[in-house]
């Protein structure tokens, strides 16, 4: 089941949470949904689920399936719903609450007793929380909580699913099994999900695509290895990753900095001027001299090596703190100590364009 | 200071939190609490039972023995089974909208309610008479109508409902906003209508506040005097409600009566605050139970 959104806007009162935004994903995909608090992923993911409508514009549609469901409230369109704090139903049991979309339909569409029963004890089994059927909310970990709502949300045999920051609420060791765990039930199931987050490790790790927002708008839309490898924006570029940002000139297709000159990834369109560089911590060497490479000196401030890559932190000569990962093996060559003068050179230098064209 | 912290160490194990009082403040603050308390409710309380039963039980049953007080008791039951009920269906809605929906002149309502507790009593009582009553706004027509709003049962009624007005919407409005509207958003979504919504998963989320305020209403509607005395012109049998009746058998010397009667409304009151403690226990029990997760394996595998 695809889904398709088309100039979509949301206004409330005089705030913009979407603005003209347009969408579209394939059938048995996991999409994530991107970018800091106040982008409009969740006001976005909401619209889609029909518990919130858009500004009403002759032009806007929400299509599953090429179908137009923009008219249909949320009830109606057998989508699964899971919240960030859960929303498990207090009173009821856990599997009452699996049981509850089954439970509320039309007498004539209601399965069997027998019928939800073994539709439940199925999805305690998905969940892996087989026997938990009579614990109340209350009595479960967060973890778990939200593996009921998951439970929850699949019992109505759901044309998508949609997620609505579902791991914010847990604490880092919890998050990372329970995508590892959703990514792998996605491959089970395959069932066309989007999946709202800000956490930019969750959205590359799990998603098949990612939609990167900012202030109402999409900036991206990829796959995770493009988003991180060839970011279309300044705002994509910072927002996924640390990055060094360098104030520098473009000239002749090169960026200057200071004495030095780099070539530039991707087309510069043979504009002169000022411009912001970027370029990523694990893209710059060092070097102990110059060695007529193009590079910049740096004072080694701090080493950081409790990690995968050794993080070490220069003092550039504009006062700024430039970042660079290294492997360990080339950080054991190096045997950098604090204090000493180094140089850097950038293996791969980012330029955006509407900033040089002022 | 050695004392205090011998007693701090000695406190803890039992549970206490310890704010570090020495322990003579402590007992003096108790004992304060305890005479205020004796010499302020328990005393008057047992003095209502010593006078009642004064002259003996068979004096004290025969004080109901009388047309007047049933009457007072059937029109007490009667005003307190119209008001609580509506003030029921009223809290209802007024709590459902200020706590789940947004609208202008929001904070407007919720002064509103508040409105009774913030007048006098007899206030409340003259409000009515100067609507209702042969000299107010409606009485005239009311009257050609052939309808007797005041000193008479409709009046005691309005006045009854208009002083337990804010009691379940006041314990309502803080738990419903606290709740939010997650629950019922999941409910929408799973294909509940607005009505199963409502019965499956709002009412069973505020039960017990709800009958919290339904016995706190009850306790002001059953009890109220000066909203009810304005209005009902204490006709005897006719409109005199339990309170209203005990004033003037008090006022006649009928000592024993009075305070026979008294004592079922004190009887009353007692009944209700076991209700409550009960009510109370039921809700703290449960916010225990949901502070106490049980973690067990956290990672699915």
């Amino acid at each position: 089941m695809s889904i398709e959104v088309r100039k979509v806007s949301k206004t409330f009162g005089t705030y913009t949470a979407l603005r003209d935004v347009s969408l579209r994903i394939a059938s048995g995909e996991l999409t994530a949904l991107l970018g800091p608090s106040g982008s409009g992923k969740t006001t976005l993911l909401r619209i889609i689920a029909g518990l919130e409508t858009p500004d009403l514009h002759p032009e806007t549609s929400i299509l599953f399936h090429d179908e137009d469901v923009s008219g249909r409230p949320v009830g109606e369109r057998r989508v699964g719903f899971v919240f960030q704090h859960y929303a498990l139903f207090r009173h009821m049991s856990v599997f009452e609450n699996i049981a509850f979309g089954l439970r509320v339909r039309p007498r004539g569409e209601r399965p069997a007793q027998a019928e939800i029963r073994d539709r439940v004890l199925r999805l305690l089994k998905l969940i892996q929380l087989e026997g938990f059927g009579n614990r109340y909310p209350s009595q479960l970990s967060g973890g778990q909580r939200q593996r009921v709502a998951l439970a929850r949300a699949l019992a109505i045999e759901p044309k998508v699913l949609l997620l609505d920051e579902p791991f914010g609420a847990l604490d880092a060791k919890v998050r990372k099994g329970l995508r590892e765990w959703l990514r792998r039930l996605h491959d089970e199931i395959h069932l066309t999900s989007v999946l709202v987050t800000h956490d930019q490790e969750e959205a590359l790790e799990v998603a098949d695509r990612v939609v990167v927002m900012n202030q109402a708008k999409i900036e991206q839309f990829a796959t995770p290895a493009e988003v991180f490898h060839q970011p279309a924006s300044k705002f994509v570029m910072e927002f996924l990753g640390q990055v060094n940002v360098f104030q520098g000139r473009i000239h002749e297709g090169q960026a200057h900095l200071g004495t030095a000159a780099f070539d530039v990834a991707g087309p510069v369109g043979g504009q002169t001027g000022e411009a912001t560089l970027y370029v990523r911590p694990h893209e710059l060497d060092i070097a102990r001299n110059s060695n007529c490479v193009p590079s910049l000196p740096g004072r080694v401030t701090r080493v950081h090596t409790a990690g995968p890559m050794a993080r070490v932190t220069l003092l550039g000569v504009d006062g700024k703190d430039i970042f660079v990962d290294l492997t360990p093996q080339r950080f054991s060559e190096l045997n950098l100590q604090p204090g000493e003068t180094v140089y850097v050179s950038p293996r791969k230098v980012r330029v955006f364009s509407p900033d040089y064209q002022i | 200071m050695a004392t205090a912290t011998l007693t701090t160490a000695h406190s803890q194990p039992l549970g206490r939190v310890s704010t570090g009082e020495p322990v003579l403040v402590r007992y003096a603050l108790i004992a304060i609490t305890f005479t205020f308390l004796g010499l302020f409710l328990l005393l008057p309380l047992a003095v209502v039972f010593v006078e009642a039963f004064r002259e003996g039980i068979r004096a004290y049953f025969a004080s109901f023995n009388d047309r007047a007080a049933w009457s007072a008791i059937k029109l007490t039951l009667l005003a307190a089974g119209i008001a609580v009920p509506l003030n029921l269906v009223f809290g209802l809605a007024a709590s459902w909208s200020i706590a789940k929906f947004e609208f202008p002149g929001k904070s407007l309502l919720i002064s509103l309610i508040d409105l009774p507790f913030a007048i006098s009593p007899v206030i409340s009582g003259l409000i009515y008479v100067l609507v209702f009553g042969m000299q107010g706004w409606l009485g005239p027509t009311l009257d050609a109508l052939g309808i007797k709003v005041i000193f008479a049962v409709p009046g005691i009624v309005l006045a009854t409902i208009f002083v337990t007005f804010p009691f379940i919407a006041r314990e309502l409005i803080p738990l419903m906003q606290e709740q939010g509207t997650d629950e019922e958003q999941a409910a929408l979504s799973l294909g509940a209508s607005g009505w199963q919504t409502f019965w499956r998963v709002t009412l069973p989320n505020i039960r017990w506040a709800l009958l919290y305020g339904v016995i706190l209403a009850n306790a002001r509607a059953m009890g109220e005097f000066g909203a009810v005395a304005v209005v009902s012109g204490s006709i005897r049998g006719k409109t005199n409600t339990l309170p209203l009746h005990i004033e003037i058998l008090y006022n006649e010397y009928h000592t024993v009566a009075a305070f026979a009667v008294a004592s079922l409304l004190a009887l009353l009151a007692l009944v209700t605050l076991a209700a409550k403690t009960a009510v109370e226990w039921r809700v703290h029990r449960q916010q225990v139970a949901s502070l106490e997760p049980t973690s067990a394996e956290e990672n699915p595998s």
